[in-house]
């Protein structure tokens, strides 16, 4: 049946289709978007139908051309990243909806080469979460950071070849990191099957544990620059705000995730928690490193009048809640660290997509030209309010979910400090978000007549909107059946 | 105690939020947008009257609406406290309807869809939080109440009003922070957040530092009741226009404030708890600073609205005082005044207002002689004025009778010293106003008279509202009937 084969086609189904687009615009262009949307949707059920299939049978293990693990190349899928995986999808496919009218405005005359790029961007991240091959890992983090680069780089200012350029040295630099990681630890154990891995990594620690540190040590550089955890998040500010519209939607609420996911995954199933906690104490550095960036990234957030890299630094502060709840080392910050990956993607998303549509409108960028937005567009800014409230955590939105988990689990580990830093970093989600919200709508703005972006832009907007309020709300579902297994997988407690 | 299951707490939340919608959606035609507040005014304030005889019997009325994280649902538990509070905001919501249809009108002010829409809000947030059942439901309408306010505050948009707004926005969200963080610390340690009638921290094996920490954090959450230091939003706020003093900022925001302070105190603490570790007599003792300070701020204040904001200051702390004494009297005291004051300071603010619009003052000195041309209004003043201060037979004296009886019952002579000091200084900011206003001569000839019915009736009524309630207090079904049955809850346990 071809659910069976779902693990491979969520990677295989975007990837052919990214070749299929050249031959689809040579025949008629404007087929295009809705090709790319219907692709992502198939992957999207692809996905769901993995994350059934792991809540009704266990972990599923799919091996490429029937070749066994750990001699052949393996997907592995279970709570994590069939979880994970649904997210990704869902955003891109709900982005391939909003990028129509966007590319039409931003890229003419470039439609074909930036679907071709986004399938492949698509299958590239795809490919990242599902595989269970470490080796693998580094072959679609480099096709995904390549696809990334390029679209990147077609952003309407001639700054954004920078950005790019920019992005690709640092993130060169992270990928030959992963690299030697990968190397070194292939070196000393002779596999690179993450299970496999796993059960030989203790012996190998025994006998050569010099190189297996090393190799941590390159995994947690290389995957920090790639998550953007301050104060390795110099790429990201530039690259998000430079990006088309569709692009910065897309990059900041998946890229960064996947990556987190991913270290997550090298972190706790090939090193697994012990290690961490009692023989290379990381999780100390990381939580305290997360910390530092709440904070800044919210600082730099305030400092900033363009709207886009205001929020691009929120991602900043927001990155850090993720590793927060994962360094914390307990279930109650893990399953925070975790939803939130979940929950920031789809406010991001929300957020830059409210940028790009106020851009596709009005041109406008600084937030201080901002007036009367509320009377002209109230649609977009009305779903705006609903995320930004979402994002400084009023509940019942998403963004008290994860603060809720992150706060208990900090009180859980002992870390008065971090509760601080939490309860800190609303107060300066406050101070940016607010200065929004007052030049949209108060200021006595001429307002003039309601001028919306068109359907297939706003929709997008709205249902991202309203799901941040309805996941809120109707949280306990994914955190009791998906959640709760899933946590008591990566750190038994 | 009887628990009744019905569907009633959740529509007198819905109400005024359908209501907030219809507004937006009539926003073309002023007369059916007023028309729908009107009529949310008069159905609200039915629905939670009809709840009314079976509290009086002494049963709770609940409704869960949905379990949001594991152990923490978004709940509805009706019981005496809450339906005085309900009662008091849900009653005097139809008042200021009345006064703000008549104030915005007559001052032709911008942007009133928006002014109503948030109004509205404001009001799902204050029935939200007399009907939670748990901490968590109460905070998510404490920020409902938050957010929805802030527009009202700076509907002037003046830089002076955006500035006072930052302000009031800094100080209620910071509130809103430290309230998440005490909640989260309260479920950390014991599992619930729901309110009991004897407390929940009780028996959890709670440091008692770590309890009088957590006692700062909720107080500090609890800002919305101004206590000092964290009072400065509220006179801020009064660049709002005045029916939103009147009814945000003397009865539902700061009220929520004091609400979600005797909560915390009663309720998640309990009476026990507070008297064994001291921090009862500590909360009292710390509160007593505020009365006083407050009112002597408000003696040096020549602008009305400043002067009654701080007076507001100062009687808030009067409630949350009489709670801390944890004494049946005491308690009473305190509870009484949640409404009690709510009449009587709305009848001053809606005075204040009426002055504004029709005379277009705002400062005490230059109001010689007004009460000669608005003998109604300034009448209405006096009677808000003296029941402040205590004279009989306003409803103040009421419950300051038994604040007197519960710092006598307690044993602890400066408080009733306190007591008796801040009412002589509410003497000593209040009479000026009637005296200039009646026995000084006007400097020029004043040309106006009484305002419009629509604002001249709500503050007659408010005015007598409060003389009923001070001569006949018990009266069957009125608040110390209500107020009786909550004060049983606390000190018996709800057995």
């Amino acid at each position: 049946m071809i659910f069976d084969n779902a693990p491979a086609l969520v990677v295989i189904f975007p990837l052919i289709a990214a070749v299929a687009v050249p031959f689809i615009g040579y025949y008629n262009k404007r087929l295009i978007p809705y090709f790319v949307t219907l692709i992502t949707f198939c992957s999207l059920i692809f996905s769901i139908s993995n994350l059934r299939t792991v809540m009704q049978t266990g972990s599923i293990s799919y091996t490429m051309g029937g070749w066994e693990p750990p001699f052949g190349i393996e997907y592995a899928i279970d709570y994590l990243n069939g979880f994970v995986s649904i997210v990704v999808i869902f955003i891109i496919f709900i982005v391939s909806i909003y990028a129509k009218k966007s590319v039409e405005q931003e890229l003419p005359g470039r439609t074909i080469n930036f679907y071709t790029v986004f399938l492949l961007l698509t299958a590239g991240l795809q490919g990242l979460i599902v595989t269970g091959d470490l080796f693998n890992i580094y072959v679609f983090l480099e096709i995904s950071s390549i696809a990334a680069y390029a679209l990147i780089s077609v952003g309407k200012s001639r700054d954004a070849l920078m950005a790019s350029m920019n992005y690709l040295i640092i993130g060169t630099v992270s990928a030959s990191f992963i690299l030697l990681g990968i190397g070194y630890l292939y070196m000393v154990t002779g596999t690179l099957n993450m299970a496999d891995l796993a059960d030989r990594l203790p012996l190998a620690f025994d006998e050569r544990p010099k190189v297996v540190l090393a190799a941590f040590a390159f995994f947690l550089v290389g995957f920090s620059i790639k998550v953007g955890l301050f104060p390795l998040h110099t790429w990201m500010p530039d690259a998000y705000s430079l990006a088309p519209s569709a692009v910065s939607a897309m990059l900041a609420s998946t890229f960064t995730k996947v990556a987190a996911y991913v270290m997550i995954r090298v972190m706790f199933t090939i090193f697994k928690p012990d290690f961490i906690i009692s023989t290379v104490h990381a999780h100390t550095i990381l939580a305290w490193l997360a910390a530092i960036a709440i904070i800044a990234g919210s600082v730099l957030a305030i400092a900033q009048t363009d709207f886009k890299r205001m929020l691009a630094y929120s991602s900043v502060s927001q990155i850090g809640y993720i590793i927060l709840g994962v360094a914390l080392m307990n279930q109650i910050a893990m399953t925070g660290g975790i939803i939130h990956i979940m929950n920031h993607g789809i406010m991001k998303a929300a957020l830059f997509m409210v940028a790009g549509a106020i851009i596709y409108k009005t041109g406008i960028r600084n937030i201080n030209d901002f007036k009367g937005l509320g009377k002209t567009m109230p649609y977009t800014s009305a779903a705006f309010t609903l995320v930004a409230l979402s994002m400084i955590g009023i509940p019942p939105t998403v963004g008290f979910v994860s603060k809720w988990y992150l706060a208990l689990g900090a009180i859980e580990a002992g870390m008065w400090v971090f509760v601080g830093v939490i309860m800190l970093s609303s107060l300066l989600n406050i101070v940016y978000f607010w200065r929004v919200f007052e030049n949209m709508y108060f200021y006595r703005a001429e307002g003039g007549k309601v001028d919306e972006v068109p359907l297939s832009m706003l929709l997008p907007i709205l249902i991202l909107a309203a799901l941040t309020f309805l996941l809120g709300v109707l949280a306990l579902y994914p955190l009791k059946e998906i959640m709760a297994p899933m946590v008591q997988i990566i750190l038994p407690g | 105690m009887e628990t009744i299951i019905t569907i009633k707490p959740l529509l007198a939340v819905l109400i005024p939020l359908i209501c907030a919608v219809m507004i937006i959606f009539s926003s073309k035609h002023p007369n059916i947008r007023d028309g729908w507040s009107v009529a949310a005014g008069a159905v609200l304030f039915l629905t939670v009257l009809s709840m009314l005889p079976d509290i009086l019997a002494g049963s709770v009325i609940q409704f869960t609406v949905i379990e949001m994280l594991p152990n923490l649902p978004i709940k509805f538990k009706v019981d005496a406290f809450g339906e005085l509070f309900a009662l008091t905001s849900s009653f005097l919501w139809i008042f200021t309807t009345f006064y703000s249809i008549g104030y915005m009108r007559s001052l032709k002010e911008h942007a009133q869809t928006r002014y109503f829409f948030c109004f509205a809000i404001a009001i799902v947030g204050a029935i939200g939080i007399a009907f939670s059942a748990n901490l968590f439901t109460l905070f998510l309408f404490y920020e409902v109440l938050t957010v929805s306010t802030y527009p009202l505050v700076i509907h002037n948009e003046t830089p002076e009003a955006m500035s006072g707004g930052r302000k009031y926005l800094l100080y209620l969200m910071t509130a809103g922070i430290f309230l998440f963080f005490s909640v989260a610390a309260v479920y950390y340690y014991t599992g619930t957040t729901d309110f009991a009638f004897n407390g929940i921290l009780d028996g959890h094996g709670i440091p008692v530092v770590m309890l009088k920490i957590l006692f700062i954090t909720f107080m500090i959450g609890s800002a919305k009741a101004a206590f000092m230091p964290l009072h400065s939003w509220l006179p801020s706020a009064m660049v709002a226009p005045t029916p939103v003093s009147a009814l945000l900022h003397a009865v539902a925001v700061v009220k929520a404030g004091v609400f979600t302070a005797t909560r915390v105190i009663l309720y998640v603490f309990g009476v026990d708890l507070m008297g064994e570790t001291g921090i009862g007599l500590m909360m009292a003792y710390f509160v007593c600073f505020t009365i006083i300070v407050a009112s002597i701020y408000a003696l040096t204040h020549d602008n009305l609205k400043k002067r009654l904001a701080y007076s507001t200051v100062s009687q808030l702390s009067y409630i949350v005082l009489g709670v801390s004494m944890l004494t049946p009297d005491g308690i009473t005291g305190g509870m009484l005044h949640i409404p009690y004051h709510a009449f009587m300071k709305i009848t001053l603010f809606m005075c204040a207002g009426a002055i504004i619009v029709t005379a277009k003052m705002e400062n005490i000195s230059e109001m010689n002689g007004i009460g000669r041309k608005m003998p109604i209004t300034m009448l209405a003043f006096t009677v808000g004025a003296l029941g402040m201060v205590g004279v009989p037979p306003v409803a103040g004296f009421v419950s300051k009778w038994f604040l007197l009886l519960g710092s006598v019952e307690m044993n602890q002579l400066p408080i009733l010293l306190v007591l008796l000091a801040s009412a002589m200084l509410n003497v000593g900011y209040f009479f000026p106003v009637i005296y200039v206003a009646f026995f000084k001569k006007p400097e020029k000839e004043l040309n106006f008279g009484e305002a419009s019915p629509f604002l001249l009736v709500p503050l007659t009524l408010t005015a007598i509202i409060s003389l009923i309630l001070g001569i006949w207090p018990d009266a069957p079904y009125l608040f110390l009937e209500l107020v009786n049955v909550a004060v049983q809850n606390v000190t018996t346990g709800g057995i």
